[in-house]
């Protein structure tokens, strides 16, 4: 807030300023929430990818088209995809002030969605046929 | 974006060597920032050598000898000596804590003692930090029992188990070492309240005569009020009273995440 340096405002008015947000719990409980979703979903993931790099390309295709699979796939997805958003909002919040926070903030949430929609995309095609 | 260098007129230069006392067998080296907003020179830091055969065992006392003895102009705050004040709260050894409780043999490991004011907080002078927004932010949450009940004709009484949940709290003299040693404080003490002031107002969300206790939550329900602190714990860490204000704060989001749920 630099442009109140010169301000003849009281400290305390300036500590006030626009109040309290009223927010951020749920911020935080989501953070949480997702961190324990991602425990097993990472664990879940990494053996798909496992099992999917020890066969060919149709033995994977075949992997990612079975129920349990493609479902676990999704789970992760989005769970991570909304974690790595707020996770980087925070540090946004964090280290980047002014006008630049507010543009960090969209393109954040933005290529979050990016990220999210093309991998669900991709399984939703592979689990639906049509390759 | 958040300041990672000083700028040119902040950057501290080497400053003057002060002549060892004479006839002094036993000496100590003290590098002290010094900064003078009179007369327009960069921080510098000055040493000193304090006779220790001549000297009290606390770093405060090498300042007091200091000031005494060789350089009249060095500016500190100092008042109880005895850790209850918080008055001479300073970077000591590269630790924020109180010179009159901190002994000059605990911070020799270098070779000198090292002495900064609290860091990233507008410097008065010399060792004298500028805490009008600390101050501030601590009566911004309004630090006083808060009742709607008519007063009792004798006292707010209060249970014997329900007053030793303020233990770990009340003891905080709001030195501001906690606060002035957070990264997240640094970039943004301007918004988020910072360690001291959240243990504050946890002493007051937790006490069993206050009535205000979901009003004082609404007014720390803030991303940046409150969801600033990472747990980084450097608060915890340079205590002078031992407290644990990173654990104040937990107590608090545990506070918010309950009235949710």
């Amino acid at each position: 807030m630099a442009s109140t340096k010169h301000s003849l405002r009281t400290p305390l008015g300036r500590v006030r300023g626009l109040g309290s947000a009223r927010s951020g719990t749920s911020h935080f409980w989501h953070q949480r929430l997702t961190a324990l979703a991602n425990v097993p979903l990472a664990l879940a993931f990494i053996a798909i990818v496992v099992c999917a790099a020890g066969g060919g390309y149709d033995e994977a295709l075949a992997l990612v088209r079975s129920p349990l699979v493609a479902l676990l796939l999704l789970l992760f997805i989005l769970s991570a995809t909304y974690h790595m958003r707020i996770g980087m909002q925070v540090i946004i919040e964090d280290y980047v002030h002014g006008g630049a926070k507010v543009a960090a903030v969209i393109a954040n949430t933005f290529f979050a969605l990016l990220v999210a929609a093309a991998a669900v995309f991709a399984v939703l095609k592979i689990s639906f046929g049509g390759m | 974006m958040a300041k990672f260098s000083l700028p040119k007129n902040s950057q501290i230069k080497e400053g003057k060597a002060w002549p060892k006392p004479d006839g002094a067998a036993n000496t100590t080296a003290f590098r002290i920032y010094r900064w003078n907003p009179d007369d327009g020179q960069n921080p510098r830091v000055d040493t000193y050598h304090v006779d220790r055969d001549d000297c009290g065992p606390m770093v405060l006392d090498a300042l007091i000898y200091i000031k005494n003895n060789i350089d009249p102009t060095l500016t500190f705050r100092r008042s109880c000596r005895e850790g209850i004040c918080g008055s001479c709260a300073m970077n000591i050894d590269g630790a924020n804590t109180l010179a009159c409780t901190k002994g000059i043999d605990e911070c020799t490991s270098k070779g000198d003692v090292r002495i900064y004011p609290l860091p990233h907080m507008p410097v008065v002078k010399d060792l004298v930090p500028d805490l009008t927004r600390f101050y501030a932010q601590h009566a911004s949450i309004e630090p006083w029992l808060k009742t709607t009940t008519p007063e009792p004709e004798k006292e707010w009484r209060q249970s014997r188990e329900d007053r030793e949940k303020l233990d770990g709290l009340y003891e905080c003299i709001l030195c501001a070492c906690c606060s002035t040693s957070c990264p997240s404080y640094w970039w943004n003490g301007d918004r988020y309240l910072g360690p001291a002031v959240l243990l504050q107002a946890y002493r007051w969300l937790i006490d069993s005569r206050d009535e205000a206790t979901g009003d004082r939550l609404d007014n720390l329900e803030d991303p940046f009020r409150l969801y600033r602190c990472h747990t980084i714990m450097n608060c915890a860490n340079v205590c002078p009273k031992g407290l644990n204000p990173a654990k104040a704060i937990a107590e608090i989001k545990q506070m918010m995440v309950t009235r949710q749920l």
